[in-house]
């Protein structure tokens, strides 16, 4: 309940903000897009944290494949972007390596890497929005976690996709570090689970597609897609992601993300 | 109601906690080659093994300027490998990592290493680590100044960033304005130096066996240290107090026992105790890195205060394309100023080093790395390019090219100015 109401107040604001700072309100398929991603976001809250295993699998023109592993630990933030930790385990040579992200919406993240041979942890610039995550066609803003702040919006209309009804909503990044000019998001009217997304680069010219399949509930609540496929439109290049061992709630505090934790992180 | 099904949920978390840990042993289980197998008992116990294999050739570009030294080519093999066990879902910990190298012509290269050996506790605000381990402190790329902690362990590689494994207990407390870290350091190591036969080295060999020290407790005398490190905004800084043995050895000549009749001069190292206070920081801002460390060293025998400070810009993507690329400034002095040939000192006093770092981001991690470094009072350069890349899943190449040049034959740098090499070395992950 509390979350909700700091929520509203948020967007409250934020919708005043981005009023008077157009001096032209929203217009209408603006303010609808804006509310389905505060609905999708809204759907989204009170996991408090989880933790999964990532295994992406890249493949590469010639159909070379190679594979990432990945395990997560996320906290949820109330009021500002998640915590997340991030600790690598194959490809074998950056095994023990571990990332550390505070996210915020709007500011940039604060960022932290554990470099296992040298015991050094180094904060990082994260400018770094755009570049590729381990070689992969994921770039780091793919995988950061959804703000209804980081974007503007554009209601495109309904659309049939996967045998259900999706919203087709036009997301423009307000970071001007972003990697794209905007991403069309498609969403089911009626879970709110996003199906599809087309990134457009910089040249507005349709660069990948990410298709999301798989997905399953948890804690009656919470829906998280097994499997997402990135695909590179320009070079033929592809990263399947596949998920596994998700829980949440598993009762991870700020303890658990900060440099100490960052350091022996398994 | 609402509360039997909390208690439900509970039970139903415990149990999917169990099924992941249970899913992540089988996985790990699955591939028999000798690779990490991870055991679920009973007890709650995980195990882990991996490490790293690696095969180096350096070639030396002249011959050396000493006579003992190695002619042209060198070569050794490494292993270093880490068992690992954790239990009560990770709040305990035991780490081993042996290490071990064989080389080829110097003897004294020929070694092996306890690089950690420790028990880790770790609690919800303090951790509680007992054993041998590897501490770093630090922010800059082309001097590690205020990293003080553990023993160079010098034949390892011409950078110095290897580092021999240091007994400590550590307790390291979290707190809103920062973590404290105690650390009661008892049992000293002796630097490792490059052999007779051995290239990268002075006129004189270092005597392994001719070592002396301040304290009367010799080598056992216990150190200690006190740091605070915390992350404000965009800052990172990092402050401490060292007491204790030099980690830095005084070298003097000293006449060997001589077996043959021939009189033959080696250094002896001499090992003061100082208190040291050290300052790190690094404000983060976009696509600058702003970094600083400094040293204030006082003993017996000097008192100094030296500086590494830079930055690093990266531009992300550069002409569009997935490569990165950062360009590295730093400065180095210290107040002691140039030092003559024999006298002690730094070899950094007011040089200035540029570097730049190319990532490709591509599959295989591909990296390049160049630096130079050069001193502003006298004429002496050093050059670097390293170069990394990823060959299938579990191989690593990699390529390092390194030239000294130093016309000052007072320089210690002119010591090494044969000594230009590129090594090639191949490591095998598992």
């Amino acid at each position: 309940m509390l979350t909700q109401k700091k929520l509203m107040s948020a967007i409250a604001v934020l919708c005043l903000t981005l009023v008077s700072n157009s001096s032209t309100a929203l217009t209408l398929d603006e303010q609808k897009g804006l509310a389905i991603s505060v609905e999708a976001k809204k759907r989204d809250l009170g996991w408090q944290d989880s933790t999964s295993d990532m295994q992406m699998l890249l493949r590469n023109k010639q159909g070379q494949e190679s594979i990432r592993e990945v395990k997560m630990k996320t906290l949820e933030v109330v009021n500002d972007g998640d915590k997340s930790l991030t600790i690598f385990n194959k490809p074998r040579d950056v095994k023990g390596t571990a990332f550390l992200s505070f996210s915020h919406p709007v500011v940039s993240d604060d960022q932290w890497l554990f470099l296992p041979a040298l015991k050094r942890v180094k904060r990082i610039s994260s400018r770094n929005k755009s570049g590729p995550f381990m070689g992969s066609e994921f770039a780091f803003e793919d995988l950061s976690s959804f703000e209804v702040e980081k974007y503007t919006y554009k209601y495109l209309g309904e659309e049939e996709l996967n045998g259900l009804t999706n919203f087709k909503v036009e997301q423009y990044p307000v970071d001007e570090n972003s990697g794209y000019t905007r991403r069309i998001v498609w969403l089911d009217t009626k879970e709110y689970r996003v199906h599809k997304i087309n990134f457009y680069d910089r040249k507005d010219s349709l660069l990948k597609t990410l298709t999301f399949s798989d997905y399953k509930q948890y804690l009656a609540k919470y829906w998280r897609a097994d499997k997402q496929e990135m695909v590179n439109q320009q070079n033929g290049k592809s990263t399947v992601l596949t998920w596994s061992n998700y829980a949440f709630k598993t009762g991870l505090t700020d303890n658990d993300f900060n440099r100490n934790s960052l350091k022996r992180a398994r | 109601m609402k509360l039997l099904l909390k208690i439900g949920l509970t039970t139903k978390l415990k149990q999917s906690i169990t099924m992941v840990a249970v899913c992540t042993s089988m996985l790990f289980t699955q591939p028999l080659y000798a690779r990490e197998i991870a055991k679920k008992t009973a007890s709650d116990l995980e195990f882990e093994a991996s490490g790293k294999m690696a095969v180096e050739q350096r070639y030396f570009l002249k011959e050396g300027l000493y006579s003992q030294q190695l002619s042209r080519s060198q070569s050794s093999f490494s292993i270093e490998a880490e068992l690992y066990w954790q239990w009560n879902e990770g709040s305990d910990s035991v780490i081993f990592t042996p290490f071990y190298r064989v080389d080829s012509q110097d003897e004294q290269r020929t070694h092996g290493d306890i690089r950690e050996l420790a028990y880790v506790h770790a609690s919800d605000d303090w951790e509680l680590r007992i054993g041998i381990r590897k501490e770093f402190w630090g922010v800059t790329e082309f001097q590690h100044l205020v990293d003080v902690i553990n023993q160079t362990d010098g034949v390892e590689d011409f950078d110095g960033e290897d580092k021999l494994g240091q007994q400590m207990v550590n307790l390291s407390l979290v707190n809103d304005w920062g973590i404290v870290d105690v650390l009661l350091l008892p049992g000293f190591r002796e630097r490792t130096y490059a052999g007779e036969n051995g290239r990268l080295r002075g006129p004189l060999v270092v005597d392994e066996n001719n070592v002396s020290y301040e304290s009367s407790a010799g080598q056992q005398h216990l150190d200690l240290a006190l740091r605070w490190s915390h992350s404000i905004g965009d800052f990172d800084l990092g402050a401490y107090w060292f007491h204790g043995t030099n980690r830095e050895a005084y070298l003097s000549p000293s006449l060997q026992s001589s077996t043959s009749d021939l009189a033959q001069y080696s250094l002896q190292q001499h090992y003061a105790q100082m208190d040291q206070l050290g300052v790190d920081v690094q404000a983060t801002l976009g696509d600058w890195l702003w970094k600083f460390e400094s040293i204030y060293r006082t003993t017996t025998l000097e008192d100094f205060v030296a500086t590494q400070a830079g930055f690093e810009y990266s531009f992300i993507g550069v002409l569009d394309s997935n490569l990165d690329l950062g360009l590295l400034m730093e400065h180095s002095w210290d107040s002691r100023g140039e030092v003559e040939f024999g006298e002690q000192g730094s070899l950094m006093q007011n040089d200035l080093f540029i570097g730049a770092r190319l990532a490709f981001n591509d599959m295989q991690s591909s990296e390049l790395l160049m630096g130079l470094g050069s001193d502003l009072d006298h004429n002496a350069f050093s050059f670097i390019i390293e170069a990394n890349r990823r060959f299938g899943d579990n191989f690593i190449a990699s390529v390092d090219v390194r030239l000294l040049q130093s016309n000052n034959e007072n320089d210690l740098l002119y010591s090494l100015s044969k000594d230009d090499h590129a090594q090639l070395s191949l490591a095998w992950y598992f």
